[in-house]
């Protein structure tokens, strides 16, 4: 107990070997390329194993840690994830994206005394060990209780309560809109990050438990929720995100060059147009490029800028440094590969040529006033110190809302005044019958783990309402 | 994978005719929707109107123009294959309604979109003048269908090699000179559309026309498909695909649509050589 003890104190974070940045920078394998077993050994013995555990509380679904860390720390990786998979069904996901930082890293004891408990890459590990070491093997399902569900939308949220609902024993059909499932996981969080294959691997998981997943099913426009019911479907779950682009809204902004990150991240991601002409969709091959502001979808759609050919790619955000909302992690990334940061500053209007292709950009400077309703000092601009930037491509990435296709074509579902669907935090019915919904669609663009926690829930109370009724 | 079920060549195989088995979407798709259509795993999304609809067969018709990689990669495909993936009904159908007469201009490939709206306008009691226009006569198609289709058909061809000499636009004008029209509906190449709402406007008769910008996704997710209309920014692929063309920068249209054209050029080059 002393010797192990003695350890612990000596033995440091365990770093995730990284492609170095001068190398990445203009590929697109994974950054992190994952813990050996051994290292995996080292870092898992540093947790103290508290006895009422800190880091849990800070894991939007209450991840069992000190217990899958045991389990590592054992060499018993098969006993690890199956711990994880008790919790949360997509543990190479989490892993890898989750912002550890201020969830269940923030909140280990550890980080009193120095490091926190490498918790993220833990997990990444027993979930990629899993996945390398298939061993086919699938959580029991429950005798048939013939009672169908739908579940629109196969992003983090879809796939939890379809992998939940399918063990107890319903039919569920996933109906994704694009050619493909997998969410924001395919369409907009790049390869470098989040590799392909992973999420393909979640879903053939839950092909093999059961889960139908029907691709190019636009629901609303092929089919629509009550049609749905009418086809005999018991209940609906609505996890179709937060798909609708922002834009700035000011002038010259239908130039040819300036895209949403939505389609930026797609034409990349999902059609892979990083490949082109090897597949058939383009994307812009900017030179110049800038991107406007600063959270992970930014730093996503910068970081992919650079890595298709980019001679220069600026990030360019209204506030400081402070109230960029992107993990440090992704930030400090960013900049290791080159990304230049213009902070404090604001596209005023596009400029462009007669071709109607984009060549610039009026920006303002801005200084940081009193606090707004976020509680984030508000960003002023300074008069008359306009100034003109370069550009040839622009991405806007300054947040997205609630697209309107599917809720439009659905009765007496409550929308809140943004077009979000209102659904009970605790049990994600909606005011519809039979219908829930959770992750972005209900609370704006959040995260992974919300999604998938939200998905848990609403799985539950479908459970409960095909047993005991609405 | 989407089966094609019968196969046509038109205008001297530049226009090519699929009817496709998507029984699902067939059941749902009115005139004026459109879908997006992928070949294969490599493949772009290609929005394409529906030319027509079986519900009963479970096939949709599509009509389309051999002008890139994509299409031509389309043409290659016979009866018994198939698309890998094809998606919708997209974009909001058409507002019809019973006016009196109205006068439903088509160019090109538009004439295929065209087609399903001139013929429900018909069936809903409308007296409906059709005027169809291709460069020359080996480029014209659906003569037969527009003209049961409609109750009066007039054919243009630019150069003279059939029908009335010159653009549809003349004869529109003409049209609109001697007879009460309440709506007209223009569908065909940019330019075109431009040049009937340019002329409508003169005669203040309301104009539908159907644009056919860049996509993606066709869902409102990406905004490619942005287009101003009325001095506002609008997703041609949910807001429309049809807008008032009297309202429409059909200019800034004309310019987004060559975003890509010089990468797509090399890329159906390049198919091009392949194909030999
Ligand atoms: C570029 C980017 C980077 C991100 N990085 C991180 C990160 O590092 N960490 C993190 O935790 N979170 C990150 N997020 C946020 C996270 O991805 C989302 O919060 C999460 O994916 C939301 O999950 P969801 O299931 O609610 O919806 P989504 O993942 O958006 O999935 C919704 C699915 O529904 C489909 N759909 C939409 N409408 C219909 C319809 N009518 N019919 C059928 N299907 C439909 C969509 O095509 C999509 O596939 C990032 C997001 C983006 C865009
Ligand atoms: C809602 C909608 C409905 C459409 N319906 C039809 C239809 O019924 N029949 C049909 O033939 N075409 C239709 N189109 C146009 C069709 O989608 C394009 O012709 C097709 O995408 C070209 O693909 P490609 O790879 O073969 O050519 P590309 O290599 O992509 O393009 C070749 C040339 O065509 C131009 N071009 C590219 N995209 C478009 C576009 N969307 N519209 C017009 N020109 C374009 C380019 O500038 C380039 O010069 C429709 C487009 C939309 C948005
Ligand atoms: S799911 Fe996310 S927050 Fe929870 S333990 Fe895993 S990495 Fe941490
Ligand atoms: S708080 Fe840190 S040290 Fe304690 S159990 Fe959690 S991970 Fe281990
Ligand atoms: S095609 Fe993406 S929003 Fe219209």
């Amino acid at each position: 107990m002393s010797e192990k003890k003695a350890r612990k104190e000596t033995v440091s974070r365990q770093a995730m070997p990284e492609q170095a940045p001068e190398i990445r920078r203009r590929n697109f394998a994974e950054v992190p390329t994952g813990y050996t077993a051994e290292t995996a050994v080292i870092e898992a013995g540093r947790c103290l194993q508290c006895k009422k555990p800190s880091c849990v509380e800070g894991c939007p679904v209450n991840v069992d840690i000190p217990g899958f860390i045991a389990r590592i720390a054992e060499g018993d990786f098969k006993g690890a994830i199956r711990n994880l998979w008790t919790r949360n069904s997509l543990p190479a996901v989490c892993g890898r994206v989750c912002p550890q930082e201020i969830q269940c890293e923030g909140q280990c004891v550890l980080n009193k005394k120095g490091a926190p408990v490498a918790i993220g890459n833990l997990e990444r590990f027993a979930a990629d060990w899993a996945r390398e070491n298939n061993t086919g093997e699938l959580p029991p399902r429950k005798a048939s209780t013939g009672k169908k569900i739908a579940v629109v939308g196969s992003g983090p949220s879809g796939l939890t309560v379809a992998g939940d609902l399918i063990v107890k024993g319903h039919e569920v059909t996933v109906m994704e809109a694009f050619h493909k499932p997998g969410g924001v996981l395919v369409y907009g969080i790049p390869e470098f990050r989040l590799p392909k294959a992973i999420v393909a691997h979640e879903v053939d998981f839950l092909e093999r438990l059961g889960v139908h997943v029907a691709c190019n099913m636009v629901v609303g426009r092929t089919v629509t929720v009550d049609e749905l019911f009418q086809e005999g479907y018991d209940a609906v779950y609505v996890g179709v995100g937060a798909g609708l682009p922002r834009f700035m809204n000011i002038p010259g902004e239908n130039l040819i060059g300036i895209l949403s990150a939505n389609e930026y991240l797609t034409r990349a991601n999902l059609m892979k147009a990083y490949k082109f002409p090897e597949v058939d969709t383009p994307i812009p091959m900017g030179k110049n490029v800038v991107v406007l502001g600063a959270g992970n979808v930014a730093m996503d759609a910068a970081r992919t800028a650079m890595r298709l050919g980019a001679d220069s790619v600026k990030i360019v955000y209204r506030r400081s440094r402070d109230e960029m909302p992107a993990r440090t992690a992704e930030i400090h990334h960013a900049e290791e590969e080159g990304i230049e940061f213009f902070l404090l500053t604001n596209p005023v209007q596009y400029l462009g040529n007669d071709q109607g292709r984009l060549t610039g950009m009026e920006c303002l400077k801005m200084e940081l006033g009193e606090p707004d309703d976020s509680g984030r000092r508000r960003p002023v601009p300074i008069s008359g110190s306009n100034f003109e930037m370069a550009c040839d491509l622009v991405i806007v990435a300054v947040g997205s809302g609630a697209n309107p296709l599917l809720t439009q074509s659905t009765e007496d579902m409550t929308l809140n005044r943004w077009g979000y669907i209102a659904a009970d935090p605790e049990t994600g019915k909606t005011t519809k019958r039979g219908v829930w919904a959770g992750g972005d669609i209900v609370t704006g663009a959040a995260t992974v783990i919300l999604a998938m926690g939200a998905g848990r829930k609403a799985a539950d109370s479908i459970h409960e309402y095909l047993t005991w009724g609405w | 994978m989407f089966e094609i079920v019968k196969r046509e060549e038109m205008a001297g195989g530049t226009v090519i005719l699929n009817e496709i088995a998507a029984p699902l979407i067939a059941r749902k798709a009115k005139p004026g929707q459109f879908v997006i259509i992928k070949a294969n795993e490599e493949g772009e999304r290609i929005p394409l109107t529906m030319a027509d609809t079986d519900p009963d067969k479970g096939t949709i018709t599509i009509i389309y123009m051999v002008v890139g990689k994509s299409t031509a990669l389309f043409k290659t495909l016979n009866v018994g294959d198939g698309y890998q993936d094809v998606i919708g009904p997209l974009g909001k159908a058409t507002h019809l309604e019973k006016q009196g007469t109205v006068v439903c201009v088509g160019g090109g490939t538009g004439i295929a979109v065209l087609h399903p709206i001139t013929r429900a306008l018909k069936e809903i009691g409308n007296r409906v003048i059709g005027i169809i226009g291709a460069r020359n006569r080996d480029l014209l198609i659906l003569e037969d269908k527009m003209r049961s289709a409609s109750n009066e058909l007039h054919v243009c061809t630019d150069d003279g090699s059939y029908g009335r000499p010159g653009f549809v636009t003349e004869a529109l004008k003409e049209i609109l000179e001697k007879e009460d029209v309440r709506q007209v509906v223009a569908i065909g190449p940019v330019p075109m559309m431009k040049f009937v709402s340019g002329i409508t406007a003169e005669y203040n008769v309301p104009t539908l026309v159907s644009l056919n910008p860049i996509m993606v996704d066709g869902t409102g997710m990406c905004g490619g498909c942005r287009v101003t209309v009325g001095g506002e920014t609008r997703f041609a692929c949910v807001d429309g695909p049809e807008f008032d063309g009297h309202k429409v920068d059909y200019d800034e249209l004309m310019k987004r649509l060559q975003a890509y054209s010089e990468d797509e050029r090399r890329c159906y080059n390049d198919f091009c050589r392949m194909e030999q």
